[in-house]
This record gives C-alpha cells, sequence and structure tokens, in this order.
C-alpha cells in the first residue's frame, strides 16, 4: 500500500517533468535549422531503405550496391562512373555541399510497416536527410507518405504503379523509374507490329494495386491499337502455382497472354505456361505468344529458359550504349565502375537508384541547400541527360522522370545468366508521355513540399 | 466439361503436394505428437536437393576464350561442365537434363539424415513439453534452415527444369473421346501425381504390413502400453520422423519442376498444409491424405473464371472458407480420432 | 490501493518506471560512440515497443489463461488499425475516436470469430481462427481494396478533410490528442548523450501502463481463476456444472479488444495501414512473443514483444560497413576475418538471429526470457546466502 502511494506521487512528478519539457514543442532535430535532420557536421547521412529479406532480397541486395557505389563516387572515390557523363557538372566528387557523404541501410521486407519502421528509424535515429530504395510499389507509397509527413526527401527506388507518381503523388516524393502506363504505351505498338492488329489477348494479373494498373494501362493500350482482350483473370499474390489460371488460356479464343505479374508471380506463372505448351500452341491460325509487360533481370534469371522470345519493357538495359549509341551515354559509365567493382552488369534496380541519388546530390549542390523545399524546387522541371536513359524530364506537375523506354524480348541462347534480353526497340519519349491528369493518374495531389519543421 | 477435367487434373496434382506434406506432418502429428513448424522446411530441403544435385553436376572448368570478350572488355569465359568433358558432351549433357529425377537419390540419404538429425538433436527432448514450445522451437529451426539455404542460394528462385523428355503436354482428351488438343496436360504434372501415388501407396504399405509399421500404428493408438510390452518405442519414432522427413524432401524434389525453388517456399506452405492436416482430422493418415486432394480440387475449381465473377475473391479464400465449414460440421475434421490434439 | 496485492502492485510500479523512463534507459551510448547503433531510444521503436506489449498483454490473456492458442489474432489488429484511419480520414484527426472505434470493431469481430471458433479447441480452433484471419488477409489485399487501400493500403491524404478538422486546403491532417501532435518530440541533451521525449510514446505509454493494469486485475479475478480452470481441466469444469464457452469467449473478446487498440495506437502514431499487418506471419509473432517472453506471466510477453521488435529494427541495420568501422582497431586480415565471421548473423541476416535466439531460449529456458530472470536473481540469491551458510559454518569451526 505504501508503495502504491509513492508510486502515484512518482508518477505525478515525473509527468509533471514531462510536460514541462513538451511545453516546448518541436520535431525531432528540426530545432536548429528550420527543416528537419539539417545537417550540422562536416557529414550527411542518405537512408537506403531496400528489401534485405524476403522474395525480393536479391533485388535489394542489387540496389544496395548501387547505392554505395553512388556514395564512393559522390564522396570523390572510384572511377566517378555517371559523375563524368551527367549533363548537370555541380557536382565534383567532395560529398554533397563539402560535406562527406555516410549512408545508414535497413530492411524493407517488402511490407509496408516494416519499410516505414526502417525509414523512421533513419529519420528518427540516424538523421536521415533523404531515404532512397524499395522494391514494390506498396512499400514507395507508405514511405513516400511518411517522407512527406517527416518533411525529408524520398526518392523512390523500383516502383511500376501509376499510383506512386499518380493518386499517391507527394511534393516530396520523386520517382524515376518508369510506370504502368509507360509499359503499355510503349510495348502495343511493337505488338501490333511484331504480332498484327487482329489478337486476341488474355490478362493474368496479379490481386493488387500494381496489377490493376499494369492491367490497365496494357488493355487500353493494346485495345487502342485494334486488339481485343477476351477476359482478365486476378491471381492472389500468395499464389506459387498457376496451373489452374493458365489451363483454362487456351481454350478461351486467345491467341495471346498478358502476364501482368511481378517477381515470383511472374517466375512462376511464366514457367507454367511455358509448361502447359503456350509458347508451342496455335490459336485461331496464329503462334500463339506470351507478354510480359515488366521484365526484371533478376527474375528473368529465375525463369530460365522460358523466357525465351517473350516481349516485355524495362526501364533500362545496360547494353543500351553499346548498341543504340551516343543518345544513352553514361551507361557504359555505370556499367564500367559497377561491373568492375562487382563483377557483374547491373540490373535496372540498381541503375534507378544510382541514378536517383546522383540527381538528389545534384539537386542539392544546385540549390546550395539541404531544405527540402529548395531540393523539389531544383527538381522539378529538371532536364538532364548523360544518366544512362538518353534525354529526361523530371516533370514538375507529378514528380515522374520521363524518357525513353526500352522493349526487350527474352533471349533464345543466352550466353550467360546476366545476358538474358535483347533490345527489340525503344521507343521515344513522346510517344509514353501522357497528361498528368491523365483518368489513369488521376485522384492525388502533390500536396505543397514540407520542410518537417 | 473439358475446363472441369483440367481443373480435376490440376486439384488432384495441387493436391499431391499438399497430400505429400500433409502426410509427413501427419505420421510425426500422431507418433510423436509434436507439432512440427520446420516442416515446410524439409520440403524446401528437398526441393534444394533438386538444386544442389543440378549445381554439382553443372560444375564446370573454366577457360578463356580470347577472340571474344565480355562486358568489361576481357576475356569472354567458356564454363564447360566437368561431366561433359568426362563421359562425353551428349551423355554429360544427358546426365545434367535427368538431375531432377536422379536427386531423389541424393535426396533420399541427406533427407534420412537431416531427419534423424532433426529428431535426435532436437525435437527428442521436447515431447514431454508443451506445445507451446515445440511451435517456438521448430518455428526457429525452420528460420534457421531457411536462412542457412538463402545465405548459400540467394532470395531468387532457381530453374530446375525437368528432362526435356517430359517438357511436352500429353493430349489427355483424346483418350476420354474428346476432339484432339482439348485438354492438353504437361508429362511432368503426370509425373508428379503418379509419383505422389506410389509413395503414398508405399507408405501405407509399409505401415500396414510390415511389423515395424505395425508398432508404429499400435504407437500412434497407444503409446504406453506399447511401451509396457517391452517394444523400445523411440527407436522407431527416430526412424518414423527420418521417414516423414524423406516423404517431404522427395515431394520437394519433384516439384522443383513445377514451381522454381525458393528459400521460403516451405513457409508458403506449411500453414496450408496444416489445413490440410487438421481438415483430414488429427492422426488420421487416410484423412490427411483424403483431404490433401479434395482442398487441391476445390482450390482449383474456385480458380476458375466463372466461378471468380460470381463471387469476387472466392479463389484467395476458398481453402479457409471450407477449412471452417468443415471443422464446423465435423468436429475432428474429415476422419480424425478422438483426444488428439484437442487440448 | 487500487486493489491490487502488494506484489502486483510493486511489478506495475517497476512498469510505470521502466516504460516512463525507456527514452533514458533505451539510449545508454551517446549518440556520437561507436555504440550508439545499440541505442533503441527513438521514438518509433519505443512507440512499437509498447504497441506490441499491449498486443503481446492481450493475447496472453487468451493464451497464458485459457490455453487456446489462437493463429489469427493480427486480424483483430489490422480490423483497428483501418476502424482508426478510416475515423481520422473522415471525422477527427483526434486520435481518442479513432482509437475507441478501434476497440469497438476489434471487439465486434472477435465476438464473430470467437463464437464461431471456439466452438473447437486444441488445434482445430488455431486453424479455425487461422481460416479467418488469413481470409480477411486475402480480402483486405484484394476484393477489398476500395474500403482498405490493397496493398498500398491507407494513409492520409491532403484530399482528406475530417469533419472536426479546420485544416488548410491542401494540407495534410496530422495525428493529436486535443491538439497535441504525435510527432512532436523535444530532445534533452546532456553530455554526449540525446533522449526523444516524444508525445505519440507517451500516450502509447499511458495506454500501456492502462492496459498492464487491467491485465493484472483480470489475472488476479475469480474470472481469471475460471480462466485459469479451463487451462487445466475444462471436463471437470463441465462436471461441476459450469459452462466454459462463456468465459473462453469473454477472454478472446478481450484479447481482441487489446489487439484492436494496439492496432488503433499504430495508425495513431504512424498513420497508414497495410494489409499485411493482417497475414499469417504477424498472427504467428505475437505467439512467439508470447512464449519468448514467457507464456502465462504478467510481463513475460511484454518483454518477448520487445527482443523481437528489437532484433527486427536494430540489428537488421547493422551493415558490413559498420561492422568494419566497429573493428578498425584489429590488423587488417583479422579485421575482414571478423567481419566475414558476425556479418552473416547481422543485417541482412537477422533472421538467422532470431531464429537462432529462439531456439535457444526455448530449449535453456524453458518458461521464456522471464524465467533467465528468475535464474539469475536465484543464482545471486543463492550464492549470497550461500556465501552466508558457508561463512557461518566457518565461524564455529575458528
Amino acid at each position: 500500500m505504501s508503495r502504491f502511494n509513492l508510486t502515484r506521487r512518482g508518477l505525478i512528478k515525473t509527468s509533471a517533468g514531462a510536460a514541462a519539457g513538451l511545453s516546448l514543442p518541436t520535431y525531432l532535430r528540426a530545432q536548429d535549422s528550420g527543416f528537419t535532420n539539417a545537417p550540422t557536421g562536416d557529414t550527411v547521412t542518405l537512408g537506403f531503405n531496400v528489401p534485405q529479406s524476403g522474395p525480393y532480397a536479391d533485388e535489394g541486395a542489387d540496389e544496395l550496391r548501387a547505392f554505395e557505389l553512388a556514395v564512393e563516387h559522390l564522396n570523390g572515390e572510384g572511377d566517378g562512373g555517371m559523375l563524368q557523363t551527367f549533363s548537370s557538372q555541380a557536382l565534383e566528387g567532395t560529398g554533397i555541399l563539402g560535406k562527406r557523404v555516410e549512408f545508414v541501410t535497413g530492411d524493407t521486407q517488402t511490407k509496408s510497416d516494416a519499410a516505414r519502421a526502417s525509414a523512421r528509424s533513419m529519420i528518427e535515429k540516424d538523421g536521415a536527410i533523404m531515404v532512397s530504395g524499395g522494391s514494390s510499389s506498396g512499400v514507395a507509397v507508405a514511405v513516400q507518405a511518411l517522407c512527406q509527413e517527416a518533411g525529408i526527401i524520398f526518392m523512390a527506388g523500383l516502383t511500376h504503379s501509376n499510383d506512386t507518381t499518380g493518386k499517391d503523388r507527394k511534393a516530396n516524393g520523386f520517382r524515376h523509374f518508369f510506370n504502368s502506363y509507360m509499359s503499355g504505351a510503349a510495348l502495343a505498338p511493337i505488338l501490333i507490329d511484331q504480332y498484327g492488329a487482329d489478337r486476341k489477348a488474355y490478362h493474368l494479373t496479379a490481386d493488387y494495386n500494381w496489377g490493376y494498373t499494369t492491367e490497365e494501362a496494357m488493355v487500353s493500350s493494346t485495345e487502342a491499337l485494334g486488339w481485343e482482350t477476351v477476359n482478365s483473370v486476378k491471381t492472389p499474390l500468395t499464389q506459387t502455382d498457376f496451373s489452374s489460371y493458365i489451363a483454362p488460356v487456351l481454350n478461351s479464343g486467345a491467341d495471346v497472354l498478358v502476364l501482368n505479374h511481378y517477381g515470383g508471380n511472374m517466375v512462376n506463372s511464366l514457367t507454367n505456361a511455358v509448361q502447359f505448351g503456350l509458347r508451342e500452341a496455335e490459336a485461331n491460325g496464329k503462334q500463339f505468344e506470351i507478354v510480359v509487360p515488366l521484365y526484371s533481370e533478376l527474375m528473368a534469371r529465375g525463369a530460365g529458359e522460358n523466357i525465351a522470345g517473350i516481349l516485355g519493357s524495362q526501364n533500362w538495359d545496360w547494353k543500351l550504349e553499346n548498341q543504340l549509341g551516343e543518345r544513352y551515354i553514361g551507361t557504359n559509365a555505370f556499367v564500367q565502375s559497377f561491373g568492375e567493382k562487382y563483377g557483374f552488369p547491373p540490373s535496372q534496380a540498381a541503375h534507378t537508384c544510382y541514378v536517383q541519388t546522383l540527381l538528389y546530390a545534384d539537386a542539392v549542390a544546385r540549390a546550395g541547400s539541404f531544405q527540402p523545399c529548395a531540393v523539389v524546387e531544383a527538381l522539378e522541371g529538371f532536364e538532364f541527360d548523360g544518366l544512362g536513359n538518353g534525354p529526361t524530364l523530371y516533370r514538375a506537375e507529378d514528380h515522374q522522370c520521363f524518357k525513353d523506354v526500352v522493349v526487350v524480348r527474352g533471349k533464345e541462347n543466352p550466353e550467360n545468366e546476366f545476358d538474358l534480353v535483347e533490345i527489340v526497340e525503344v521507343t521515344p519519349t513522346d510517344q509514353v508521355t501522357y497528361e498528368p491528369d491523365h483518368p489513369q493518374f488521376a485522384g492525388g495531389s502533390l500536396g505543397s513540399c514540407n520542410n518537417g519543421a | 466439361m473439358d475446363q472441369v477435367i483440367v481443373q480435376i487434373l490440376n486439384g488432384l496434382d495441387k493436391g499431391s503436394a499438399y497430400a505429400l506434406i500433409a502426410l509427413g506432418l501427419t505420421l510425426i502429428f500422431g507418433t510423436l505428437g509434436v507439432v512440427n513448424f520446420a516442416h515446410g522446411a524439409l520440403f524446401m530441403i528437398g526441393a534444394f536437393c533438386a538444386v544442389t544435385l543440378q549445381r554439382i553436376l553443372t560444375l564446370s572448368s573454366v577457360t578463356e576464350d580470347p577472340t571474344r570478350t565480355d562486358f568489361l572488355g576481357n576475356p569472354m569465359k567458356i564454363e564447360t561442365p566437368y561431366v561433359e568433358s568426362w563421359f562425353g558432351e551428349a551423355i554429360g549433357a544427358g546426365i545434367i537434363d535427368w538431375s531432377v529425377p536422379l536427386a531423389i537419390f541424393f535426396a533420399i540419404p541427406i533427407m534420412m539424415l537431416v531427419g534423424y538429425l532433426m529428431e535426435h538433436g532436437l525435437i527428442r527432448h521436447f515431447y514431454k513439453r508443451p506445445h507451446a514450445d515445440q511451435i517456438l522451437v521448430t518455428f526457429g529451426l525452420a528460420i534457421v534452415l531457411q536462412e542457412i539455404v538463402k545465405y548459400f542460394y540467394g532470395a531468387n528462385p532457381i530453374q530446375t527444369p525437368a528432362p526435356d523428355a517430359f517438357t511436352g503436354s500429353f493430349d489427355f482428351g483424346v483418350l476420354l473421346g474428346f476432339d484432339p488438343l482439348t485438354i492438353m496436360y504437361p508429362y511432368w504434372r503426370l509425373v508428379y501425381f503418379a509419383f505422389a501415388a506410389l509413395v503414398i501407396g508405399a507408405v501405407f504399405a509399409f505401415l500396414q504390413f510390415t511389423t515395424f509399421g505395425m508398432v508404429v500404428r499400435a504407437g500412434m493408438a497407444d503409446r504406453e502400453t506399447v511401451g509396457l510390452l517391452g517394444i523400445d518405442i523411440d527407436k522407431r519414432f527416430t526412424l518414423m520422423f527420418a521417414l516423414a522427413a524423406c516423404v517431404a524432401g522427395v515431394a520437394g524434389v519433384m516439384y522443383a519442376p513445377i514451381v522454381a525453388p525458393n528459400y521460403h517456399m516451405g513457409m508458403d506452405f506449411l500453414v496450408l498444409s496444416f489445413v490440410v492436416v487438421v481438415v483430414g482430422g488429427m492422426g488420421s493418415l487416410p484423412g490427411a491424405v483424403f483431404a490433401g486432394f479434395l482442398l487441391g480440387i476445390l482450390e482449383s475449381f474456385a480458380s476458375m473464371p466463372f466461378m471468380v465473377d460470381a463471387i469476387p475473391g472466392i479463389n484467395q479464400i476458398i481453402i479457409y472458407l471450407v477449412a471452417i465449414i468443415i471443422l464446423l460440421t465435423r468436429p475432428r475434421g474429415l476422419m480424425g480420432r478422438k483426444g488428439v490434439m484437442e487440448e | 490501493m487500487l486493489g491490487l496485492r502488494k506484489k502486483d502492485a510493486g511489478l506495475l510500479l517497476l512498469v510505470t518506471v521502466l516504460t516512463v523512463m525507456a527514452p533514458v534507459l533505451l539510449n545508454p551510448f551517446p549518440v556520437d560512440s561507436a555504440m550508439a547503433q545499440f541505442n533503441a531510444g527513438y521514438p518509433d521503436l519505443m512507440q512499437r515497443f509498447v504497441i506490441f506489449g499491449i498486443f503481446a498483454i492481450g493475447f496472453n490473456i487468451l493464451f497464458g489463461l485459457t490455453g487456446y492458442l489462437s493463429f489469427g489474432h493480427a486480424a483483430f489488429l489490422g480490423v483497428g488499425s483501418y476502424a482508426t484511419i478510416w475515423m481520422m480520414k473522415l471525422l477527427t484527426l483526434n486520435i481518442l475516436p479513432g482509437i475507441f472505434m478501434a476497440i469497438v470493431f476489434a471487439a465486434l469481430f472477435a465476438v464473430m470469430v470467437g463464437y464461431i471458433s471456439l466452438r473447437r479447441s486444441g488445434i482445430y480452433f488455431s486453424i479455425l481462427t487461422l481460416a479467418f484471419a488469413q481470409m480477411s488477409y486475402a480480402l483486405a489485399y484484394s476484393v477489398l481494396t476500395p474500403i482498405t487501400g490493397g496493398e498500398t493500403g491507407l494513409q492520409i491524404k491532403p484530399t482528406d478533410t475530417p469533419l472536426l478538422a479546420n485544416l488548410e486546403p491542401g494540407e495534410i491532417g496530422r495525428a493529436s490528442l486535443f491538439g497535441l501532435e504525435m510527432s512532436q518530440s523535444s530532445i534533452i541533451r546532456m553530455g554526449g548523450w540525446e533522449f526523444t521525449l516524444n508525445v505519440g510514446y507517451y500516450v502509447c505509454a499511458m495506454a500501456m501502463i492502462l492496459a498492464f493494469y487491467m491485465a493484472i486485475r483480470i489475472f488476479r479475478s475469480p474470472f481469471g481463476m475460471m480462466l485459469r480452470a479451463v487451462k487445466s481441466n475444462q471436463n471437470r469444469m463441465y462436471y461441476t456444472g459450469l459452462n466454459a464457452r462463456p468465459y473462453t469467449l469473454a477472454a478472446f473478446v478481450i484479447s481482441g479488444m487489446y489487439a484492436g487498440l494496439a492496432g488503433g495506437l499504430m495508425v495513431a502514431m504512424d498513420t497508414q495501414v497495410g494489409p499485411e499487418r493482417m497475414f499469417w506471419t504477424a498472427s504467428g509473432e505475437v505467439v512467439l512473443m508470447t512464449i519468448l517472453g514467457g507464456a502465462g506471466t504478467l510481463i513475460g510477453p511484454v518483454l518477448g514483444a520487445g527482443m523481437i521488435k528489437y532484433m527486427e529494427n536494430i540489428v537488421s541495420k547493422i551493415n558490413d560497413q559498420i561492422l568494419h568501422t566497429w573493428f578498425a582497431f584489429l590488423p587488417d586480415g583479422l579485421e575482414d576475418a571478423v567481419v566475414a565471421m558476425i556479418y552473416p548473423f547481422v543485417g541482412k541476416g537477422w533472421h538467422l538471429t532470431l531464429g537462432l535466439m529462439f531456439m535457444a531460449v526455448v530449449i535453456f529456458l524453458p518458461g521464456g526470457l522471464l524465467e533467465g530472470g528468475d535464474r539469475i536473481r536465484n543464482a545471486f540469491r543463492r550464492k549470497r546466502t550461500g556465501k552466508e551458510d558457508t561463512a557461518k559454518q566457518r565461524t564455529p569451526a575458528e
């Protein structure tokens, strides 16, 4: 009893103390400078939040390699990579604004909760001024919203859903990677060209947001050019054996199968489709074809020889400059320094993460400040070149990069496990550009940039 | 009609995998009374036995070809598998092609050993412990096993193709009097089904017709009395555990060409196989097998387009919905015995 | 006082002091030191500690007392989260109505699931709860996307204008308690140390102390006694003419409400929900937390929750660069060797350490982490008493 009385008194005391502390409201470390996590010493911390466990761990590992390389180049170590070819020459290899770049890493587990927890620890504990990375749109949208709230910059990694710069766009968030709409717009003309305009498509779609936007994009852009959509079926994310979804395809009257799947789903559904003989089949008097809208090198590796001859789109490919020349300058510089360091060519996920880090650093350098709103202003409407994708625009209205889209096809006889796709064609920027209020992107608004303080 | 038959085939195929895993799980439940959360990991290890054998067979000597260059401008490295240089290209390529069926012989001793070590080193000490402790320790073990696999093989799925002879499809419809090309079914999946039937049959025969099996069945029914009769039941249980691990392992080996193995495929199957076992009824081997096929077929039917159109999302929840209905109408699952795992 | 026995009051006092002092206790290392990596005293993780503590305390009321092992408790957490975020999107940014609705909806859902699942016991019960949770997850991820936001979940957007909040157009609402924003913190700097006192954390801490107090009361009440009776021998209860069902259902609903409270607080602290919060691994996590800490004990589940969240958030962030800075004092070759040896267990290998810890705890400390504490205490006590004994014996001998 007596002990308990003591507690209550103690409790009152402590709460009074806490209340006194709270009378000076501040947001984290914002009080000194007017924005969250303003770097004070001679270093600046970036947060690299990538999947390190779960099905996308290998993709996350590749992203992390690219981030480490970018930090090296920013600090003036190594061969400088794309800094030599980047059209903006604001970066000198002396860190960012003279501050040495340091970084912290975290594990998103490809779950939005875990990704937010990891990003918050970077912001709250490590004082990160920018968070980048990720390998799914769910995570990108969740972390982007967090960064908007906390008042730091989010440079999205691999995220392909329209929503990231569509209905879930945020002023503090930027995406270099392409999106579902662009995949559809880039692929459709080439599909017509290769397979003819008189085709009937059957869609299998992963049953979540990214799948929905990709299906919508593919359906609308192929239908506009004369294709017919026979059916579209949603498949559960957790599905591993797609046989019961693949089996009805052949007798449905369709002659093209579009697999709106990514990652493990894509590997398994494609493998199953090949098992069921769809590659050799004929329908409506034509050769049956399979299309995978979003390619990923790592998953192509997982699918092995099943990807031979299958069309898809990519944000970037390491062979771009060698095969299509000067326009894609920067590609070889990046591949060279990545390959020297790690012994194999980088994936598109690695590329987008590397480029995003450079773009952020460059924006800070041009703005002359780490303040998020200044960075946002520097990035909005920024036109650049020399980062491997040709001339690129960071559009102000939705913070999406507009650049050429690469259409690729699985190689018949790949020479090694890193050279699995061949470039079919590059769709120029203006063909994949859309209005900021395009119906597939409607319903979002950037809001205003947030400095945090 | 043709679609229904295809989905029945698909269901039997999925059911084969469910049934094989559930069979092993029930053996462990029934004989040892242990909730084994690492059983999915055993399935995964089996699949990685296939991957490993494929890797071993394709171990290559590396020579440099100065006439060609790789992406960095260095001389291209040409890899020739040792088996090809030893046995000649044709035979060597043939051996590599048949790596998955060969992996069964590779997997059986490995799985026996893994099962033996698991039981002897860990599970044995948990027979008398509460189920909660068993869950924690086997779950921990499952995580450790899959992290070890991830450390060596990465997180990406790894293709382990079936032999070329089995890659095509079989025109199943012709057998039943349909037009040619209406019901095509991949050979390997038919092989998988046949294989599963064989393994299930063998396990039942083993339990039914051998003295060893008789003792184990007696032990499942009443462990104490068997012990009182002077039979060393523990030793047999160790073997039983190794056998269950083996069943899960070979199921994994043969499954590798159907779904490319990755390190967490065990966790994907774990929950489902528990549902199968419980729906079948605790302690009932026929129940586990029957429930495996039943849920496999229902899952296949539920994913047919007209079903999904009629009830959106039915393909996502069918297994759980059926599990709830069965458990509410039949208190101990389809063929469960009284008193097993009811506390 | 407050209806507690002296020992329980002591425990409550201890928990109160620990939670109130957590920002200091969890930051034992100066910010610039190499050991700062192990500091856990930042708002997000502290909030997670107490929120998952609440979740585990609630789960333990069901599992620890009645022995019914639910494998679907994450569903209630998820339902609570969705309820809260919708309240904040539509009605008010004040967290209290949201959290209240989280508890209400979780309770309603728990009544439904519990009423059906409790018709069976043992593993049949576990699978029934698992089935309900998996169905909730699958539907939230896909078909219910208009309500749940699907994969990308729900956040508060600039277009959301709650009825009772006066937001300027385009302003993104922030969770608050009568105007006091959850994200506000004040930082105390003392020497090289830095302690963050965060409003959100103290709101959660208050909720947990309250939840803990309720749990003590339930454990010590006649109702708690009944629940224990269910665990020890349900048949005997039936023979004495008692129906166990109402008691177990009550326990189930109460623990569902705890989960709802935890879910609501999660949204209040970090305004977003994603469906993977309801996946079976999340349900499994709370089971593991409870067993790890010590099922059936009052404070064990909280310890278990803290342990798992610490691994997830601290150990997973140790990358090879950090290891290299730690062991920089070693000669080069040795440094690389040491780093290569440790690296598989930290950073991306944090799951491995977690798995090993589960096994180690259950093998060496059958009663969970709490038993470890008891053993240490006993060892000290025995040593001390042992010494006294020998001293006593020696004196007469001389």
